[in-house]
């Protein structure tokens, strides 16, 4: 692989990485946001593919192929699962805040990111660094979407957003935390998607729904 | 000697193997009692034997210092009470049916696997191997918070885990930039996130990105410290466990998250000085002491009530963090340790008053000194512990960090945390009286005590009384453990 090819298939990685993001905070049914939660697993896992291959890193690719299964295939699942087969279910009802403006603060995030990356891409200015931005961008957005949406899985969504994106930022500025952190990580996310997906479970078998909002009775 | 390191992980991981084989029974609820106790044990080994210096354990993924001792001293002690409690807690839980046999099992199994992942936090020295460990206790205790499967424990866990993981991912995200930054500042891949590696190489970390790191961090792990602005979780949390493991998330594992913060903070001071963190600790430290004090005084719900007041606790640590002295840190472990066995006191307590009562309003609950003098007795140590009342320790400490921040020159910062902590004295003393000492009701139930909980409330006490009256070669640990930590003179 050239520098040039490298570089170009880094930045496409990242621009699916973060247009994911963008669709998901665009559409409001839940089946639709798994499954594009999936395409931005896949496109988390061409950085270390990429990278791997261009240094000639067997490590890194056998990294790759584990975080494309783990969130392309696996965690997805899990989270299709729990979407319920109601038909109400399946839609994000009344979000708080409507889809015009929800795209509009993503485009302010994504500026955001760019100034908040300013000392790591002046720390190191090479070709994956530099891609950096996407990847905060889509943890900003991540944080809204777990912040502005009503039903438990947007919720869920939103967290692994949240991981994609800063497993992402690892990938690009350091090629990865060192393995048995990584292990670790991917292990805890796996467990905690684990737990939301049966907590949503329990909710509808509780609430008959898993609108947030019929969670209040703890308040002060 | 690598063996004694891994003792105080792999001792509660068999006790849960073991439960998770046989299921719920005494058994196996002695079994992780031992495991709790062989925590401390290793504790004492282990401080006797290092001294001021640091011991490294497999390929120096662990690490074993003062900070270290202390914080598996806390991890045991309160451990060792909480499943001792245990044992007679879930067989009154299973007599009420207010679990079942599964229910059983499953704490058998997650409370052991809980105090090993605490115990993994306090002992690695790869930064990003403690924040594996703290997000681990996220995932073993959001089951025991839901123990109860009612609406109200269903919605605490669900926030429980939704806000915890958010914040800890911002701490994750805060590890891989100090990560990035340590390899440009020479550090070996392997290595890079170790302790060692990064308080050698501080001083080379670039300043802009290890600010953006320094304040991730404090943010993440201040979401487990029940820090503001992300403490939401914790009166939910708190309220809806079962009385034993409110306890140890209450008495051990927020301060496990701080010494988390202790250990960034030590690498933070070295690369950018101490101005940086003592500015976020002081804000996040005030914030969390104001809404803490300000809640404490509308509250109705004692288990809430007693949840605020482990905010309040924490806000105080993290102020006292922040004068950074070495008077500071030595008087904040103190105070994390007396603060873990005085709130284990009350939750125990509590939590038999809540079985009699089947409630948690405060108001339902009257006269507890008259109708049963161990409860009744065990809660007002408790409460004397947490009120800074002496001879209890928490007076010692109080006063130390008082004397720290006036030295530090932040007397501005004392006046304000002295005007919180006397509101939330007021608060916790009007209601604790109220419950103590208010007129009997007649037809107010029977507060059981079981065996196991009064064993283990009548050590509490000891305990507290003990470490007010001295603490012994305990204050020796805590002045290594703040020089360790490069705490000013």
């Amino acid at each position: 692989m050239t520098q040039a090819t490298f570089t170009g298939v880094l930045d496409l990685a990242a621009g699916a990485f973060l247009l994911a993001a963008v669709l998901i905070v665009w559409r409001r049914e839940l089946r639709a946001m798994v499954r594009m939660l999936a395409w931005q697993g896949a496109a988390l896992a061409t950085i270390p593919l990429a990278v791997g291959i261009y240094q000639a890193d067997a490590a890194l690719i056998i990294v790759g192929v584990i975080v494309l299964l783990l969130r392309a295939v696996v965690l997805p699942l899990l989270l299709a699962r729990a979407v319920g087969t109601e038909d109400h279910e399946r839609r994000e009802s009344t979000p708080l805040v409507n889809t015009t403006t929800s795209l509009l603060i993503t485009a302010v995030l994504t500026v955001l990111a760019y100034a908040v990356t300013r000392p790591i891409i002046a720390l190191d200015p090479s070709p994956a660094t530099r891609a950096v931005p996407a990847a905060f961008a889509v943890i900003l957005i991540a944080v809204f979407i777990m912040v502005s949406r009503r039903r438990a899985l947007s919720q869920a969504v939103g967290f692994m957003m949240l991981d994609n994106g800063i497993a992402a930022t690892a990938f690009l500025i350091t090629s990865g935390v060192p393995l048995i952190v990584e292990l670790g990580a991917s292990l805890d996310v796996l467990f905690a998607v684990l737990v939301l997906g049966l907590l949503t479970g329990h909710m509808r078998r509780t609430f008959g729904d898993t609108d947030l909002d019929q969670l209040r009775e703890l308040r002060d | 000697m690598n063996t004694l390191l891994l003792l105080p992980i792999l001792a509660p991981l068999a006790a849960a193997a073991f439960a998770a084989a046989v299921g719920w029974r005494r058994l196996s609820a002695f079994v992780t009692v031992l495991a709790a106790l062989s925590i401390l044990m290793t504790a004492a080994v282990l401080g006797s034997q290092i001294g001021s210096g640091t011991r490294f354990g497999v390929g120096h993924l662990l690490r074993a210092d003062a900070l270290t001792v202390t914080m598996l001293i806390v991890i045991g002690t309160v451990g060792t009470l909480a499943t001792w409690a245990s044992v007679g807690y879930i067989k009154a839980e299973l007599a009420h049916e207010h679990t079942d046999q599964r229910g059983a099992n499953l704490y058998g199994v997650l409370v052991p696997i809980f105090l090993a992942a605490m115990s993994l936090a306090v002992l690695a020295n790869n930064i990003g191997l403690m924040w594996v460990a703290i997000e681990a206790t996220t995932v073993a205790t959001a089951f025991l918070v839901g123990h109860r499967r009612t609406r109200a424990a269903l919605e605490a866990t669900w926030k429980y885990v939704v806000i915890c993981s958010l914040g800890i991912a911002l701490a994750f995200l805060g590890t891989v930039l100090l990560y990035f930054a340590s390899l440009h500042a020479g550090a070996s891949s392997g290595t890079a996130l170790n302790i060692d590696v990064l308080l050698a190489h501080a001083s080379q970390l670039d300043p802009n990105v290890t600010h953006l790191a320094a304040g991730l961090l404090l943010l993440g792990y201040g979401t487990k410290a029940g820090l503001v602005p992300f403490h939401t979780w914790l009166a939910d949390a708190h309220s809806q466990s079962p009385a034993p493991v409110s306890a140890l998330m209450s008495g051990v594992l927020l301060s496990v998250a701080f010494s988390a913060l202790l250990r960034v903070k030590s690498i933070v001071d070295l690369a950018l000085g101490t101005g940086f963190l003592r500015a976020g600790l002081l804000i996040v430290g005030l914030l969390t002491l104001l809404i803490a004090a300000s809640l404490l005084v509308v509250q109705t719900d004692f288990k809430r009530m007693l949840a605020y007041s482990s905010m309040e606790n924490m806000g105080l640590v993290a102020v006292a963090a922040a004068a950074g002295t070495k008077l500071a840190i030595a008087a904040l472990l103190l105070h994390v340790l007396a603060h873990g066995i005085g709130k284990t006191l009350v939750f125990l307590a509590v939590g038999q008053l809540q079985a009699a009562h089947d409630s948690t309003a405060i108001r339902d609950i009257t006269g507890v000194l008259a109708r049963s003098r161990l409860i009744g007795g065990a809660f007002a140590v408790g409460l004397a512990v947490l009120l800074g009342l002496p001879p209890f320790a928490m007076f010692a400490s109080e006063l130390s960090i008082a004397r720290a921040l006036a030295s530090a020159h932040l007397e501005w910062a004392l006046g304000a945390a002295l005007l919180l902590v006397v509101i939330a004295f007021a608060a916790l003393v009007r209601n604790g009286s109220r419950m103590l000492l208010g007129p009997p009701d007649p037809s107010a139930p029977t507060i059981a005590v079981p065996r196991s909980v009064a064993g283990a409330l009548v050590t509490g006490v000891t305990l507290s009384v003990a470490l007010g009256l001295t603490a012994g070669p305990l204050t020796q640990l805590f002045r290594t453990a703040a020089t360790m930590l490069g705490a000013t003179p």
